[in-house]
């Protein structure tokens, strides 16, 4: 029998389905491979039990004839998303042994679909990062190494344990989140597919919030096709998320396969970077070149206020965050620092239970937010973000069907290497991801190739509102072209 | 008409007239059976967070869902004073740490409120009227509560309140005195009441108010600097608190001090107000629009449809009391003044035969001899012993003729102790007026006989006359038809 874990969704789902192998066999070769990866610390917490049981069930739907589109398939989840019972910490101090008694509204629904939990995987804290390196569980190491090199890289963030979890076949797909490329920059470090869909595709419900208007979640999978069947699962309306939009959710996956001729694709002259590696620059014509032979047509568009959206993002974000972390206040769940005064208690408390980079997010959020300074950062940065958006409807409104850029202006770095002298160091990873996240629009990142080390990277796709089918007939033509890449197994 | 037109009190001071400027900010809370964000329950007097959802709770991940029935409520009382409804509004979030606030901020609105200006118009003594301006009306959310003496060393948080809905009520600062003060929430509580949109339960704490007060030398033009007394939830108290309040700003000023920008607090036990925090110590809010609500958008199609069914409001109600049924303004007023006190003489009319000629006799009846006497033994008017059916009934029976005004007074106090049907009442105990004019002729005829030196006063200056019909009155217990005595001894007596 070939190794389980190495199956994508698809292929696995055929298998049950064909009785070749059962959910609790499926699940039994992940919860293996996850023992013997622990040195990846892409999981925060392993829930075997709950994952037999819920393979079993899986197992007697199947053989029922009962199995929903995910029976049996196991899946990691990203430590943001609420599960019931099962603690979530947002891999921050502060959350502690939290055990929500309810479950998100995303997570419910991939339970619904007869998926399995496998465990909760490792992010930046509150999903603030791009290298998972502020987790309080620590950093996860990412499978891929550059050639002849046993330097430990960075998965990206803030779903590094998604990524590098899904890279390393300890799970079939997982949840993500991305408020300014967390889903889509972890991709591109590890070979793996990511897709931020439309705001408003999927529910917020249960998912602890970051930056509310930026928020939204996504799967990270193995294939294009892995990712839409995901998606179909992950996204709906959710009338307890008043930002989740009422539109029936499609059949992404039969968009898969799915001809191209004829869509046009916007190549953005501002996302050609002064200093940009070549191998990007080439990876980027490389890309464009393929979908071309697919019978695309590429045109050159301009989104002229592409270099103030990281700025803009860097306001907007930790101003939302600031607030919305203001609940973690040692009063009701969490941690608490026994203080003598409710002052002291809040200061102890998150003094010790925020890390780093939270504390800093906070900070300049509660800094862009205060009276006399409102309108200069947080107002200005809203109307940055109105002309982002418009510069997107312009192009749009010129017939382009979706924009085609780089993920990420590298491929994955070492732990440690970024952003300790200087935070907006790690910041610039997410330069051609923000705008995607201030725009609200949907953006998947594929690999697409390699470069000089080794080390994949990937492409991203940018689409129109609600328009997720045409990212993954796109993405599958790169796919397509440029092969699948697997890390090589050394832990 | 602003309120500076019209006549109002001024502190006379040896260093001349000052004048008070007051505006108010009322918390009222929503009527509605959930919370303004969640659904949980609303209810009074829960054992402590029992009516807290998840989202009330501030879990992580949790989001809000608008209440529609709130959004209702708060368009219904907009209408009620008259003002401008939005169609378009904005939740913003008001950001500071206290822990009865579980999300670290209040959902409240700020630049984009729920309801635009509007006025309340006041009734003052002697016939005074003044228009106080309506600033805007916005929809919020209310805290949590801190018990302090559960534990010697700890407090604890109940958060059934958190996450009630709130209307804050925002004034233009158009008061000028602690009697206009007074009757403006008088006002305002009694136009809520009538929306139902708010049970203005000052004690459960369902109204507040925040008075801004400032001072000034009569005639200025320019604001003074103003002092917030924070959580007033009683009409007497904002006006003592005013009083003292208007006095202690006068007396710095004049003492060449100034005015510190301050929240103070009011001590009814030692009636005056003492400082809370001052400006400095305010708290930077931090307010910016709420990313987890999208803008409150309604069509002027739903407005309207609340419009036309709106009930009538205290001042349409008096003024169809005044020019229906005759009523003297105050006695409209007294009438209109309670939700409660004007249903009850509604359904005495409705029990009336004829409206129009007993209309104001039945004004009459229900304040002086009900309320009256609900006054006095301390009765809520929803306990009346005296229905308004069998009020009904009593008026009729006085203006139809059938007893008189002294003997409908004796009936009342039957109905009052011991229930029954006024009507089988008066036919059972023989109180029926007599009209017979011949058992009254008989009557008339044996006292004049009897007393020929009166009939000779009475025929030199017939107001002498009064003193037959008290006789004739007296001999028939009452029960003699008044205006008909007065008849016929006028014509045995040829005067």
């Amino acid at each position: 029998m070939t190794d389980l874990t190495s199956l994508t969704i698809a292929e696995a789902r055929e298998g049950l389905a064909s009785k070749s192998f059962t959910a609790a066999e499926l699940t039994d070769a992940h919860l293996a491979a996850i023992e013997a990866a622990r040195v990846l610390n892409a999981y925060v917490l392993e829930t075997p039990d709950r994952a037999r049981e819920m393979a079993r069930a899986a197992d007697a739907k199947i053989a029922k004839g009962e199995g929903g589109p995910l029976a049996g398939i196991p899946l990691g989840i990203k430590d943001l998303f609420a599960t019931r019972d099962i603690r979530t910490t947002a891999c921050s101090k502060i959350l502690g042994n939290f055990i929500p008694p309810y479950e998100s509204t995303v997570t419910s629904q991939l339970w619904r679909d007869g998926a399995v939990l496998l465990g909760k995987l490792n992010n930046d804290e509150f999903a603030m990062g791009s290298s998972n390196e502020t987790s309080c569980f620590g950093p996860v190491t990412n499978p891929w190494r550059r050639e002849g090199s046993n330097t430990t890289l960075v998965p990206g963030g803030s779903s590094g344990g998604s990524a590098s979890a899904v890279a390393a076949l300890l799970c079939m797909g997982a949840t993500a989140t991305d408020t300014g490329g967390s889903i889509r920059q972890p991709a591109a470090f590890t070979a793996t597919v990511g897709i931020k869909p439309t705001y408003g595709r999927c529910s917020r419900w249960g998912i602890v919030a970051f930056a509310s208007s930026l928020d939204q979640a996504g799967p990270i999978a193995r294939t294009t096709r892995d990712a839409a069947i995901l998606m179909r699962s992950m996204a709906g309306h959710d009338p307890k998320d008043t930002t989740s939009v009422d539109i029936a959710v499609p059949d992404y996956e039969a968009a898969i396969g799915k001809s191209v001729k004829g869509m046009k694709i916007g190549i953005p002259k501002e996302y050609r970077l002064d200093g940009m590696p070549a191998e990007i620059e080439k990876l980027w014509s490389e890309g464009a070149q393929w979908l071309k032979a697919a019978g695309a047509e590429l045109v050159e568009v301009s989104l002229p206020h592409t270099k103030y959206a990281l700025p803009a993002y860097y306001i907007v974000a930790p101003a939302e965050a600031s607030s919305n972390l203001a609940r973690y206040d040692g009063v009701r769940y969490g941690l608490r620092e026994p203080a003598k005064n409710i002052i002291e208690m809040y200061e102890d408390t998150r003094a010790d239970g925020f890390g780093d980079e939270v504390r800093r997010r906070v900070l300049i959020g509660t800094y862009v937010l205060s009276a006399g300074y409102y309108d200069a950062y947080y107002l200005r940065a809203q109307k940055v973000r109105t002309l982002i958006k418009k510069d997107f409807e312009d192009c749009f409104a010129k017939g382009v069907n979706a924009i085609l850029t780089p993920a990420t202006p590298s491929a994955a770095f070492g732990i440690g290497e970024k952003g300790g002298a200087d935070p907006v160091e790690m910041y610039l990873n997410d330069i051609f991801t923000v705008t995607v996240n201030m725009a609200g629009l949907p953006g998947i990142a594929v690999p697409a190739g390699k470069d000089t080390q080794g080390l994949p990277l990937g492409l991203q796709l940018i689409g129109r509102p609600f328009d997720e089918e045409t990212l993954f007939s796109l993405g599958e033509v790169i796919e397509r072209a440029a092969g699948r890449f697997t890390a090589p197994r050394w832990w | 008409m602003t309120a500076a037109a019209a006549p109002h009190k001024l502190i006379k001071r040896a260093t001349g007239d000052w004048e008070v400027v007051i505006g108010m900010e009322i918390h009222a809370q929503v009527t509605s059976n959930a919370k303004l964000f969640s659904g949980a329950s609303t209810a009074f007097g829960g054992e402590p967070n029992s009516h807290v959802s998840l989202v009330d709770a501030a879990m992580p991940g949790m989001l809000p869902v608008i209440n529609e029935e709130c959004v209702r409520q708060a368009v219904r009382t907009g209408l009620g004073l008259n003002a401008k409804i939005n169609l378009r509004s904005v939740f913003d979030r008001k950001n500071y740490f206290y822990p009865d606030l579980p999300q670290g901020y209040q959902i409240s609105q700020y630049k984009s409120p729920i309801v635009g200006e509007g006025e309340v118009s006041l009734e003052l003594d002697g016939g005074r009227s003044v228009t106080i301006g309506i600033e805007r009306l916005h929809l919020e959310q209310d805290a949590g509560k801190l018990l302090h003496d559960q534990s010697p060393t700890m407090t604890y948080v109940d958060l059934n309140r958190s996450g009630v809905a709130l209307m804050e009520i925002v004034s233009k600062p158009d008061i000028r005195d602690a009697e206009q003060a007074k009757a403006y929430v008088t006002k305002l509580r009694s136009i809520l009441r009538y929306l139902g949109t708010c049970d203005g339960d000052m004690e459960k704490g369902s109204l507040r108010a925040d008075v801004n007060v400032s001072v000034r030398r009569h005639g200025e033009t320019a604001l003074g600097t103003r002092c917030e007394i924070k959580n007033m939830n009683s009409v007497n108290f904002i006006g003592q608190a005013i009083e003292y309040e208007a006095r202690r700003q006068i007396e710095i000023i004049e003492d060449g001090g100034s005015i510190d920008q301050e929240t103070r607090l009011f001590d009814p036990d030692k009636g005056e107000t003492r400082s809370m925090r001052s400006k400095e110590e305010a708290h930077d809010y931090r307010y910016f629009p709420d990313p987890d609500l999208l803008p409150l958008e309604f069509s002027q199609a739903f407005v309207d449809d609340l419009k036309a069914q709106l009930p009538e409001l205290p001042d349409e109600k008096k003024s169809r009391f005044i020019t229906g049924f005759g009523l003297s303004s105050y006695d409209a007023s007294v009438l209109v003044a309670e939700r409660e006190s004007a249903e009850f003489y509604e359904t005495v009319l409705s029990g009336l035969a004829d409206k129009t000629r007993d209309g104001k006799l039945a004004a009459n009846w229900v304040i002086n001899e009900l309320f009256g006497r609900l006054n006095k033994e301390g009765v809520a008017i929803a306990a009346s012993p005296v229905s308004a059916q069998q009020l009904a009934a009593i008026v009729g029976l006085i203006g139809e003729g059938t007893i008189s005004g002294k003997i409908a007074k004796d009936l009342f106090e039957i109905v009052w102790q011991e229930g029954g049907d006024p009507r089988a009442l008066v036919e059972a105990r023989g109180m029926k007026q007599v009209t017979d004019l011949g058992a009254i002729e008989k009557v008339v005829d044996d006292i004049i006989a009897a007393n020929p030196d009166k009939v000779e006063q009475a025929k030199a200056k017939p107001a002498a006359l009064q003193w037959f019909v008290g006789q004739v009155m007296k001999s028939s217990g009452g029960k003699a038809n008044p205006k008909a005595v007065n008849e016929l001894l006028k014509s045995k007596l040829g005067v």
